[in-house]
């Protein structure tokens, strides 16, 4: 769907950009994540078309980004706002003509959205007449009303209330579902570790890394369990003349013991399991799978 | 070209179907009426406020030669000075005359209230025209041969022009100058203004963010111009048709209640100010020479001058408005990149009344009427005094060349300025971002 290749960006002494270069497939979701000032929204802005880069290119559908893509992509910045004393609906209409839609295919979407959105009366209001809530949903709607393919959405929950959240995650989980193509971008990234198929983290103007959700936290895996058992008396030890494990460390709670334990020499957790059973009363066992927000941090802090 | 289109339209209509368009635009023909009429009315002013003065002469060489006027009649004071002062009321004067006024010229005008200049005036005339003929009288002098020579020059001014001499009047070219110079300076800064506010409005709104992943930066801020541009252009035509239509209809509800000792004098001379109302004094037997040259004038050609420079002009300033408005997060701080713009503007219309419509064809005449920063203003102020073809087009094609300069430095700079969200731009700041590449 999307690949960016190589993208150097400068802006007068500030690098923005530093040859970054991923892929993004077809129909999935995809998280660009990264903290505040990483060069998320230049990168952003040159998907867009509002700058170009220094270096590099980028590929839609396997063709090099043109005006031609402008319709086929829906925004929705960081930095939000309409016409303040337009009406709603002309508003839309406005927007959706500009990207390229004709104005009777413009009304019907319109319409389509507004139902959809439980937004029918809102035509004739101005946007300076309604809550931050509503203000929130058409600019949403704005987004997507010319059914792009390509979503770009930056920092998409931050100012929307907790309602709105759920109705417009469902919308786009929806649309996604139609074959739109989504990018998240965010610094929260808890917040979309449960949407995301793919990411790729940037931090200070470069890649570190990308990948599938699922693969990225497979090989950040770093073979360590929770271990919940009744015997607070009891320390968990090796069997004798073995290195399977090693506690890093254990705490007492109400019914028991806690004990965090890492895996050693290549054993697996059932080798540990057919040890532990005969020492102590098992109560729990999960395995400890670093969040990506753990993932980065640890990454940021390599680099 | 259809986003342009788009948001020409967008624009455009905005403004147009604000009510306070439509005021302003109804407005202004009244408020022109209302002047038209308001000199009128004083020009014709009521007989019955006229004032009375009464004359002690102590000469005895004057009262009897003084005229009363339209509005001040003379009476001989019947009670002495002292007594007099005290009946005085309002628009009644005592006027003493000492013994010796022949050799003192001076007399006293007491009243109430403060005598205006007119009547002072007209008693100082009155008695300097009673003195002069005793005194030519007591010289020896015969009045009536003195009378009787009364040599008239007038002096036409004809101007050489290819369809051979014509008649000009620079007195009527001066005003005309001066109202299209003010003009121009108004509604450069009045569309000028509206355009930076607009940008201004759109990065505040953080729209600007959504219109330009539609449509180049460049596309908008051209729209943007356009469409304000052609309210300008709409609100001009509204005013031109609808001041002269009430002007004509005006003048002929006036003229037909006005008697006519007046009438036609003082219609013909105050109208001659309106443009839009010569076809209403033509109606008029006695044209004043006034009026006669301002047939002659050739105002198709003044109109399309003046529209050719208001569309140049406002083209090259409103560009720069909007790189102002780019710059910059809310009204207040637009000051300080205010006054490279205003400068010009200012001193161009400061010079037009000082020097440009007393020496129309000097050297700081040609040079303001040709660098494209002044000569919407100044080539305004010279065109009715008539200027060579060669002049007019090369100030056209420098004003193009004009425009196209300030959209191409402002653009640059616009482009940029939207996306800075609270960021204090300096001077320095905005030559960066002009040569940042895209």
């Amino acid at each position: 769907m999307l690949e960016v290749k190589d993208i150097v960006k400068q802006y007068a002494k500030h690098l923005a950009l530093d040859h970054v270069s991923f892929t993004i497939k077809k129909g999935s979701i995809f998280g660009l994540l990264g903290p505040n000032g990483a060069g998320k929204t230049s990168l952003i802005r040159i998907i867009n078309q509002i700058t170009a880069p220094d270096h590099g290119e980028i590929l839609f559908n396997g063709e090099t980004l043109s005006q031609k893509h402008i319709s086929k992509i829906g925004y929705l910045p960081e930095e939000r706002g309409l016409y303040k004393k337009m009406l709603i609906g002309e508003q839309m209409l406005y927007l959706a003509q500009l990207k390229g839609l004709s104005k009777t295919d413009a009304v019907e979407r319109i319409k389509y959205w507004f139902e959809k959105m439980e937004m029918e009366t809102w035509w004739n209001k101005r946007v300076e007449d309604l809550s931050k809530g509503m203000q929130q949903k058409v600019q949403f709607v704005a987004t997507v009303i010319h059914q792009p393919e390509l979503i770009i959405l930056d920092e998409p929950f931050t100012g929307f209330d907790p309602v709105n959240v759920d109705v417009i995650k469902n919308e786009i989980i929806d649309l996604n579902k139609k074959g739109a193509t989504i990018i998240f971008s965010t610094h929260r990234m808890e917040s979309v570790e449960e949407l995301c198929d793919s990411i790729v983290l940037i931090n200070k103007s470069k890649k570190i890394l990308d990948g599938k959700v699922s693969e990225i936290k497979n090989a950040y895996r770093e073979h360590q369990y929770l271990i919940k058992y009744s015997d607070k008396a009891i320390q968990l030890t090796n069997p004798e003349g073995y290195e399977l494990f090693r506690v890093l460390n254990t705490r007492e709670y109400e019914e028991g013991n806690k004990a965090t334990i890492e895996l050693l020499n290549g054993h697996n957790i059932n080798d540990v399991l057919a040890h532990l059973i005969n020492q102590v009363q098992l109560q729990e066992l999960i395995e400890i799978i670093p969040s990506i927000h753990d993932i980065f941090v640890k990454q940021v802090k390599e680099n | 070209m259809k986003k342009i289109f788009l948001i020409i339209k967008r624009e455009y209509l905005s403004r147009v179907k604000k009510k306070s368009f439509l005021i302003i635009t109804f407005l202004v023909p009244l408020l022109f009426l209302g002047m038209w009429g308001g000199i009128i009315a004083l020009s014709i002013q009521d007989p019955s406020a006229s004032s009375t003065v009464y004359v002690i002469d102590d000469s005895g060489l004057i009262i009897n030669d003084l005229k009363d006027t339209e509005s001040l009649s003379f009476e001989k004071a019947i009670r002495s000075a002292d007594e007099e002062k005290s009946y005085l009321q309002e628009n009644q004067f005592l006027l003493v005359i000492p013994k010796n006024i022949l050799e003192s010229q001076k007399l006293n005008l007491l009243s109430s209230q403060k005598a205006s200049i007119f009547v002072q005036g007209e008693i100082s005339n009155q008695v300097d025209n009673i003195l002069r003929k005793i005194l030519l009288n007591n010289a020896g002098i015969d009045i009536q041969t003195l009378d009787s020579i009364q040599p008239k020059v007038k002096v036409t001014s004809l101007e050489i022009t290819e369809q051979g001499e014509q008649e000009s009047n620079a007195g009527v070219a001066m005003g005309i100058g001066m109202f299209a110079s003010i003009m121009i300076y108004l509604t450069l800064f009045i569309y000028g203004a509206q355009v930076m506010r607009g940008v201004i409005e759109e990065k505040n709104n953080r729209v600007v963010e959504i219109i330009i992943s539609s449509v180049k930066p460049f596309q908008l801020m051209l729209g943007k111009i356009v469409g304000i541009g052609l309210v300008g252009l709409t609100q001009f035509l509204l005013w031109i048709v609808l001041s002269g239509s009430l002007l004509t209809v005006g003048g002929l509800i006036l003229a037909n209640q006005m008697p006519d000792s007046f009438s036609a004098e003082e219609l013909s001379s105050v109208s001659s100010s309106v443009p839009n109302s010569a076809a209403f004094a033509q109606q008029d037997s006695l044209l004043s020479d006034v009026q006669g040259t301002l047939a002659g004038i050739d105002f198709p050609y003044l109109i399309s001058c003046f529209l050719i420079f208001f569309i140049g002009g406002y083209l090259l300033y409103s560009a720069l408005f909007a790189a102002v408005g780019s710059a910059v997060d809310n009204e207040t701080e637009t000051q300080q990149f205010m006054l490279p713009i205003t400068m010009p503007l200012l001193f161009t219309y400061v010079m037009s009344f000082g020097v440009l419509i007393k020496d129309p064809h000097g050297p700081l005449a040609f040079w303001l009427s040709m660098i494209p920063f002044t000569s919407p203003i100044a080539m305004m102020v010279r065109v009715p005094f008539g200027v060579p073809l060669w002049q007019l087009s090369l100030s056209i094609v420098l004003l193009i060349g004009g425009f196209i300069l300030t959209t191409w430095i402002a653009s640059r700079i616009y482009r940029v300025g939207i996306l800075m969200y609270g960021k204090k731009a300096s001077y320095k700041e905005l030559i960066k971002w002009f040569n940042y590449r895209k």
